[in-house]
């Protein structure tokens, strides 16, 4: 890297003796003055989450419904702050999404352990949590900050699915693989 | 009607007068003389007292402009309510008094300072019949009641029993000092050339226009407009404000003599600061601006005290923004600026101002003489000065190990 030597100049008579800069000083914060306000009054107005924002963790369903997580537990096992809790469950035999055979009984994320660091995001074989826009939790008592499934649920919504794995894995069982 | 009448007489310019007899005009001729200075006691508290709720109210906003943000605005119409909601809370606040410390100090420190910054708004002419205490020495009494308040902040200093408080109060003790003595050097010039210690004569001094608009104000000459910067430069210093907060610098010793004060005792030393920011800017406008003169001989029909306010309000606004410009001084700079700067200047200010008075007389070519010596005097110093105060201080060398 270049070293880019700074010419450190003798002050000049303006300098000097003071009251020009302080002038100077003095129009520059009377220009401020006149400009606009560049916050925002917080609880009406609310900044743009710009795409791609790591926010609170969340669970999504894909397009049909279905809830995505088949609790295999490798978010629970790569989180650094041991904040994510999951009790897994079967899914009935006589379910449409029997193929999927496991989702969570119970999908706890203690949002005062999170350190959002979005490896649960990134382990996820299932695509099934995102760290999407909600940026403000906020709570009373120590329960309240835990999100349970329902919560997180609600909190991710649903999201656009590339693959639909299950369904393509329950129509090669039924029909035979296509290759 | 009016304009028939000279200006001092007209309706409007009485009109406070008129309001004082009415309600003196229900008492016993024998109460009359308390009512008055009573009247003119509650007169004062009250005006002041809501200048200061809305001048930091005015101050928050104006700060909070320059830097890009909106300011108090949720208690009422554009946050109006906000002086009276931090009224409020400082009142009910639990105040807290440290058991090491001096109570009867403690308590008498923040007491003293209020009255003391009060008690210098008594001789400032507010407008043509507007003086609370007309006395032959105003000018020395205002600076003597001003000096007491560099005691009351050592007090509270020294009662806190705390090491910031106290800290704080020798950095206060050195820095009002010193700025004493460049303050009252920049006001002997005016009460050289007025005459006198009579505020209201050195008001009267400065009544008049040359072609009807250029008003004999003292700023308009040039020892009195170096008096004035300098005047205002001592009197930021002497009522603690930006750059020269150096007493309750928050960033190095947590809030000066402030620290072991809480509740209302606290908004007795805000208060203070303001009330004492407000006495020395009627000040300056009374010995420099030319008090409640009107600026033009056509503006004469606006009443004296509107004039007098609008010049107040105007400094006080500079205050607002000089404390939003600069940043805090360091101590050592602080008392270089007053001692080798201040000081030498406006001794030379006062030999500009002898000068100014002796060649009173010059007329034609001369008068252009004149003002060429006077303008030398005064810039030709400031720039000598300035350059020599900073000789070596920049460009700044740096060594690295």
């Amino acid at each position: 890297m270049a070293i880019i030597p700074l010419e450190r100049k003798p002050l000049s008579l303006a300098e000097r003796t003071y009251l020009p800069a302080i002038l100077s000083g003095l129009k520059t914060t009377f220009k401020r003055l006149l400009k606009p306000a560049e916050t925002l009054e917080y609880p009406e107005q609310r900044p743009a989450i710009p795409p791609g924002y790591r926010g609170v963790p969340t669970l999504v369903r894909d397009p049909n419904g279905r809830e995505k997580c088949v609790s295999c537990q490798l978010c629970e096992f790569v989180c650094p702050p041991k904040a994510i809790r999951i009790t897994p469950g079967e899914i009935p035999a006589d379910a449409p999404t029997a193929q999927v055979e496991k989702a969570p009984k119970a999908f706890d994320i203690d949002m005062l352990r999170c350190i959002y660091c979005g490896l649960c995001q990134e382990v996820c074989p299932e695509e099934a949590i995102f760290l999407q826009n909600q940026y403000s939790m906020s709570g009373y008592t120590r329960a309240e900050m835990v999100n349970h499934k329902d919560r997180l649920y609600e909190l991710g919504g649903t999201l656009p699915d590339q693959h639909f794995k299950w369904d393509k894995k329950k129509a090669a069982a039924e029909h035979g693989n296509a290759h | 009607m009016i304009a028939t009448l000279p200006p001092a007489e007209s309706w409007l310019e009485r009109f406070p007068l008129l309001v004082r007899d009415w309600i003196t005009g229900h008492l016993p001729e024998s109460l009359g003389w308390l009512a008055v200075s009573l009247l003119a006691i509650v007169v004062i508290l009250a005006a002041f007292g809501l200048l200061f709720a809305y001048l930091t109210l005015a101050e928050r906003k104006i700060l909070g402009r320059i830097q890009n943000r909106p300011g108090p605005n949720r208690t009422g119409w554009f946050g109006l309510l906000q002086p009276f909601a931090d009224g409020i809370k400082a009142v009910t606040k639990e105040d807290v008094v440290p058991r090491e410390a001096d109570a009867v100090l403690h308590f008498l420190a923040p007491v003293l300072l209020v009255a003391m910054s009060l008690l210098g708004l008594a001789v400032i002419p507010f407008g043509r019949h507007l003086l609370a205490a007309n006395l032959e020495a105003g000018v020395l009494y205002f600076f003597a009641a001003g000096a007491a308040t560099e005691l009351a902040v050592f007090m509270a200093g020294w009662a806190s029993h705390n090491k910031y408080s106290l800290l704080a109060a020798m950095r206060a003790l050195a820095q009002l000092i010193s700025y004493e003595l460049p303050l009252l050097l920049s006001v002997v010039p005016v009460v050289m050339l007025a005459g006198s210690l009579s505020t209201t004569h050195i008001v009267d001094a400065q009544g008049g226009w040359t072609f009807g608009w250029i008003p004999h104000w003292h700023v308009l000459t040039p020892w009195g407009f170096a008096g004035f910067v300098m005047f205002m430069i001592a009197a930021l210093a002497e009522s603690n404000r930006s750059p020269f907060d150096l007493p309750e610098a928050e960033s190095e010793l947590i809030a000066g003599h402030l620290t072991e004060y809480s509740g209302f005792k606290y908004a007795l030393f805000f208060m203070a600061e303001y009330f004492g920011m407000c006495g020395l800017s009627a000040m300056a406008v009374t010995l420099f601006l030319g008090g409640w003169q009107a600026p033009c001989a056509f503006l004469e029909f606006i009443p004296s005290y509107v004039w007098f306010t609008a010049k107040l309000l105007t400094l006080l606004l500079g205050f607002i923004w000089i404390r939003a410009t600069l940043p805090r001084l360091r101590m050592d700079q602080l008392t270089r600026l007053a001692w080798k700067f201040l000081v030498p200047l406006t001794l030379l200010n006062l030999a500009n101002a002898a000068f100014w008075s002796l060649s009173a007389g010059w007329s034609g070519p001369m008068h252009w003489v004149r003002w060429a010596i006077a303008l030398t005097v005064v810039v030709g110093p400031f720039l000598l000065l300035g350059r020599a105060l900073t000789a070596g201080v920049a460009p700044r060398t740096y060594r690295y190990a």
